[in-house]
């Protein structure tokens, strides 16, 4: 099979951002002096990405389960360096795509009402969508590294032009966090490429070709060292606590449509590289390190939800979720050494759901955090103790928000209740697939993990309260409910919230096969035994 | 090879030494000066003609004294381009005295040929005197501003360092001559081997040949004068030392330590270990010049600083005694000659405007001038090296080597972490040029010049990110015959 979709996938958007330029240069000089060619800007890149969208629409009808990696494309780009262009998709990378065309989409509708120089800001953006779609077709090394750096300076400008009072910091910040993260990568992928025989970037031919690396650098061995480089460059994208620091501060300065493609998208990379390329390419030592996983999953759990419940910020809560919310995956994640069939299937089926769910999830809170911003001009839950008006500090901000918006409260019901994971609802079937994964090899720390879910029910539920219920706060007597543009981008997000909580079989079977497959790969290559 | 049939190895020579004659004649005819300037550009397309017509062999001409190989023109390929970008652009700085454009030009000219024969020297005597004939120009240039203070004191300073250092080299070369009796750079590695029972008496040669080096290309310890050169000195002056000069140490030092100082492929002479200490100095260069270039404000500055971590960066292979490692820093070189002349342009567009170097003065750019804010961010980028760039192609070239021959991983590790500082300051530019509004709302003005040459920068820049096998197929055939 040799079509081009893919690679129309990834370049649409850069085509979508080149028409928008192109507009710029030629449009007709408007007779008024008037600066209205915003409109133009946003339709361009409405109309690019619903094109994406309905391209990974139809990829995902094409795309059978069974027949492992499909739509490829390959060719040399670089023969001196066996470098190729190698594109292709698998049940791993299909979620993440849809994921991503959807979530590209609804960022776009979403920053509608963009004022400061919207030319840059939607150039940016499909520039970021071109980088996150490329990382998650690429299936050579090198590309997936190129793309993985091409996202960092359209998310440096998002964040630092149109972000909040603190976006120049949270966006250096970004930058400087995860290009750390990246460069250790950047000298794995080189050992990858040198130590393994023959010398390639191809990920697909390195799961057979990794097995045989035997070298020592400092006397340690090189696949532990290239196992631990990777290892970082994706805890930070994840982020795993203790390197999660970036990701409060970048979630709430940044502007909404770029908080819900960050949670949603960006985080999911630093999962689905450790399970495109730590797992398959060295599943021996996922043996080894499983445990440590498991061990930073729980910690995420808790530590993410023990600091949302401490914000009286609505964004900043939101954005400590989702580092909760990456701990599951996590922990799905290591039940892959489960000797218990059942159990690892549970959990990396559950940890990849998850990974889905979480964005579809997330991106609703921090959408409908938004739209209480753009009306209201804060966020806060409780006014802080050194609020500008004295009068005001340490008190209820909102309140009563129920009756008064009900279309916009039912919404946020939804978000809330599908993030503290309630029956019916999508989180709770991958959260709960995730434990039962956990549960089948680290008992002691999978309880503590289901502590995380009282702890998030919390935070949800106080949000709630103070926000929605008791009398309604005089000064937001004026207060409108969604517009339909915000509704029409949120109904998408809550229907698959709902089908995958009622029905998740049409996710599971497109991702059950290749889950099946990779922990084939890391039961068969059994637990480490080498040199240390 | 007899001085007389190496002459038709030394054709783009001969030329470039013509058109220094022509361009003195015309300077001293009164009608005739304003002229100079295009004889000088079309003397130097005429270099780069017979610079392609050259003979790729490896043949030692002028009875041993110089060497012409692929390796020595690709370098010259290089010094062609810069020098004519400097002279190209040199009109378009209102800081230069127009009444001296042509000495300028002049002596550019001569740098450009003493930098020729440093890439082909072979001998310690043509090391020497090529390296004098690059500097006592160089140090004419650098005070080219004759009432401005910081020129002058960026002259004397350049005076000062140079000669000390030079004469530590030569000190050096006496050592060399001493044991060797020769001064051939073949004879005397073959001599250095039969004194395996003299580790000390080499290793301090090897240590006063690479302090004049190591000044040429501004290595930590000895790139002092670098900042105060590169701040006082006329811009173009400066953006010619950071790339032309610096290239030329790197394939001096390429050539000398792989002929002298290694006896065959892999292994050093008498088995002194001078690779560490250059793994150690460049993990020190590196690491130095980008610490201190964190809290630069002066445009100049910044760049002086980066362009030490730069010649850190390529420092880093030499300890790895292999082809690959010279094609490496080959491979790095073609797109810093871009990226760092791009930034310069700049630099000087932006003074001709507001008289002042500081990186403050670059706010507002990004709506002021859109492309040439974009371009410039491509070519930071390009200088931290992320993708899709040629910094971020060479610097995989470097790191790979590091890691394809197994050795000095540490010094890989200390490369990859001093790439993150990097981005601080580099992308400090960018923030004051997208993240703060101008003082002032004038309209950003640029010579055509400039802009046109900004532009031709970028254009390598992004095309060796994207493609570049031309390059590789390139390097390979220039390194085969070494």
């Amino acid at each position: 099979m040799n079509s081009h979709i893919l690679s129309l996938l990834v370049f649409i958007p850069i085509l979508g951002a080149l028409v928008t330029l192109a507009y710029q240069q030629f449009k007709p000089k408007s007779v008024n002096g008037n600066n209205d060619n915003g409109n133009a800007h946003k339709w361009i890149a409405a109309v690019t990405t619903g094109l994406q969208l309905l391209l990974a629409a139809w990829l995902y009808i094409q795309y059978i389960p069974t027949a492992g990696i499909q739509f490829v494309e390959q060719a040399s780009w670089i023969p001196q360096f066996n470098i190729e262009y190698y594109l292709g998709v698998d049940g791993l990378s299909l979620p993440m795509v849809l994921l991503t065309a959807l979530l590209s989409f609804i960022g776009v509708v979403s920053s509608w009402n963009i004022k400061k120089s919207t030319l840059g800001y939607f150039t940016m953006l499909l520039l970021l969508d071109t980088g996150m779609m490329g990382v998650f077709v690429s299936l050579d090394f090198f590309l997936f590294y190129i793309f993985w750096e091409v996202m960092l300076l359209p998310m440096y400008f998002l964040i630092g032009i149109w972000g909040g009072p603190q976006r120049q910091y949270a966006a250096i910040k970004f930058f400087l966090y995860t290009l750390f993260g990246s460069v250790f990568m950047l000298l794995a992928m080189l050992g990858l490429y040198f130590y393994s025989d023959p010398h390639t970037f191809n990920l697909i031919t390195l799961i057979q070709t990794a097995s045989s690396i035997n070298a020592t650098i400092w006397g340690m061995d090189v696949r532990i060292l290239i196992w631990v480089a990777l290892f970082i460059g994706f805890a930070i994208k994840v982020p795993i606590v203790p390197l999660h620091t970036w990701l409060p501060l970048a979630h709430v300065e940044a502007p909404t449509a770029v908080s819900v493609i960050l949670a949603g998208v960006l985080l999911k990379m630093g999962t689905y590289g450790l399970l495109r390329i730590n797992y398959p390419i060295l599943p021996d030592l996922v043996h080894w390190f499983a445990w440590f996983l498991a061990l930073l999953g729980v910690i995420n759990i808790i530590w993410g939800a023990l600091n949302a419940i401490a914000q009286i910020d609505l964004k900043k809560m939101v954005a400590y979720s989702s580092v909760s919310h990456m701990g599951y995956v996590l922990l799905g994640m290591a039940a892959v050494i489960s000797e218990n069939p059942a159990g690892a299937q549970a959990g990396l089926n559950g940890a990849l759901m998850q990974m889905f769910n979480h964005g579809t999830i997330t991106a609703m809170l921090f959408l409908l955090v938004g739209v209480v911003y753009e009306r209201a001009h804060h966020r806060y839950i409780f006014y802080p103790d050194d609020y500008k008006d004295k009068k005001l500090a340490g008190t209820r901000a909102f309140g009563g928000l129920g009756a008064k918006v009900p279309i916009y409260s039912a919404f946020v019901a939804l978000a809330f209740f599908a993030g503290l994971g309630l029956p019916a609802l999508s989180g709770f079937i991958s959260e709960v697939m995730c434990f039962i994964g956990g549960f089948s090899v680290f008992r002691t720390l999978t309880i503590i993990g289901t502590l995380g879910i009282l702890l998030n029910a919390i935070y949800f539920l106080r949000a709630y309260n103070h926000v929605f219920m008791g009398p309604l706060n005089s000064a937001y007597d004026d207060l409108t409910d969604m517009t339909k543009r915000e509704i029409f981008i949120l109904v998408p997000l809550a229907i698959l919230v709902i089908l995958f909580g009622v029905y998740p079989a049409p996710l599971l079977d497109m991702i059950a096969p290749t889950m099946g497959h990779l922990i084939d790969i890391i039961q068969n290559a059994g637990a480490y035994v080498g040199m240390m | 090879m007899t001085n007389l049939s190496s002459l038709s190895f030394y054709l783009p020579e001969l030329f470039l030494i013509g058109i220094i004659l022509l361009s003195i004649i015309i300077e001293l005819i009164p009608g005739c000066r304003k002229y100079n300037y295009f004889v000088v550009l079309a003397g130097l397309i005429s270099v780069a003609i017979m610079l392609s017509w050259s003979s790729t062999e490896s043949v030692s001409i002028f009875m041993g004294m110089s060497v012409s190989d692929p390796f020595a023109i690709f370098f010259k390929w290089i010094f062609v381009i810069a020098t004519f970008y400097i002279v190209l652009i040199s009109r378009a700085d209102n800081s230069l005295d127009k009444r001296l454009s042509g000495e300028f030009n002049i002596l550019l000219l001569i740098v450009m040929f003493g930098l020729f024969l440093m890439v082909t020297a072979n001998n310690l005597i043509m090391v020497y005197l090529s390296i004098e004939m690059v500097s006592i120009a160089s140090y004419i240039l650098a005070g080219m501003l004759k009432n401005d203070l910081k020129s002058n004191e960026a002259s004397l300073k350049y005076v000062i360092f140079g000669a000390f250092a030079s004469g530590l080299m030569l000190y050096g070369f006496s050592w060399l001559y001493g044991l060797s009796g020769s001064t051939d750079l073949h004879e005397i590695s073959a001599a250095l081997s039969g004194h395996m029972d003299q580790p000390f008496v080499i290793y301090m040669a090897i240590l006063l040949v690479l302090v004049g080096i190591g000044y040429k290309i501004s290595m930590v310890p000895f790139h002092y004068w670098t900042p105060d050169v590169y701040e006082g000195a006329p811009t173009p002056v400066t953006a010619y030392l950071s790339v032309a000069p610096k290239a030329a140490g790197i394939a001096l030092l390429i050539r000398f330590f792989s002929s002298t100082f290694t006896t065959d492929i892999s292994t050093t002479v008498s088995n002194i270990d001078w690779t560490t200490l250059v793994a150690v100095l460049s993990a020190i260069t590196m690491t130095v010049g980008n610490l201190l270039a964190l809290q630069q404000t002066n445009i100049k500055r910044l760049l002086a600083f980066s362009s030490i971590a730069h010649a850190g960066y390529m420092l880093m292979v030499i300890p790895v005694i292999s082809v690959d490692a010279r094609a490496a820093v080959m491979i790095y070189a073609v797109p810093y000659l871009f990226m760092n002349l791009g930034l310069f342009f700049m630099a000087i567009a932006i003074h001709n405007q507001t008289s002042s170097f500081e990186i403050s003065k670059w706010k507002g750019l990004g709506s002021r001038a859109p492309l040439m804010a974009g371009i410039m961010v491509v070519l930071l980028l390009s200088l931290t090296g992320l993708p899709p760039t040629g910094g971020f192609i060479g610097k995989v070239y470097l790191f790979s080597v590091l890691i394809k021959f197994q050795q000095f991983f540490w010094l890989a590790v200390i490369g990859v972490i001093n790439s993150v500082i990097s981005l601080f300051y580099y992308f400090r530019i960018v923030k004051t040029m997208y993240f703060s509004s101008a003082d002032d709302e004038t309209v950003f003005k640029i010579h055509p010049l400039l802009y046109w040459s900004i532009i031709s920068c970028v254009v390598p820049v992004l095309l060796l990110g994207i493609y570049w096998s031309p390059l590789i197929n390139f390097v390979q055939h220039s390194i085969s015959m070494f």
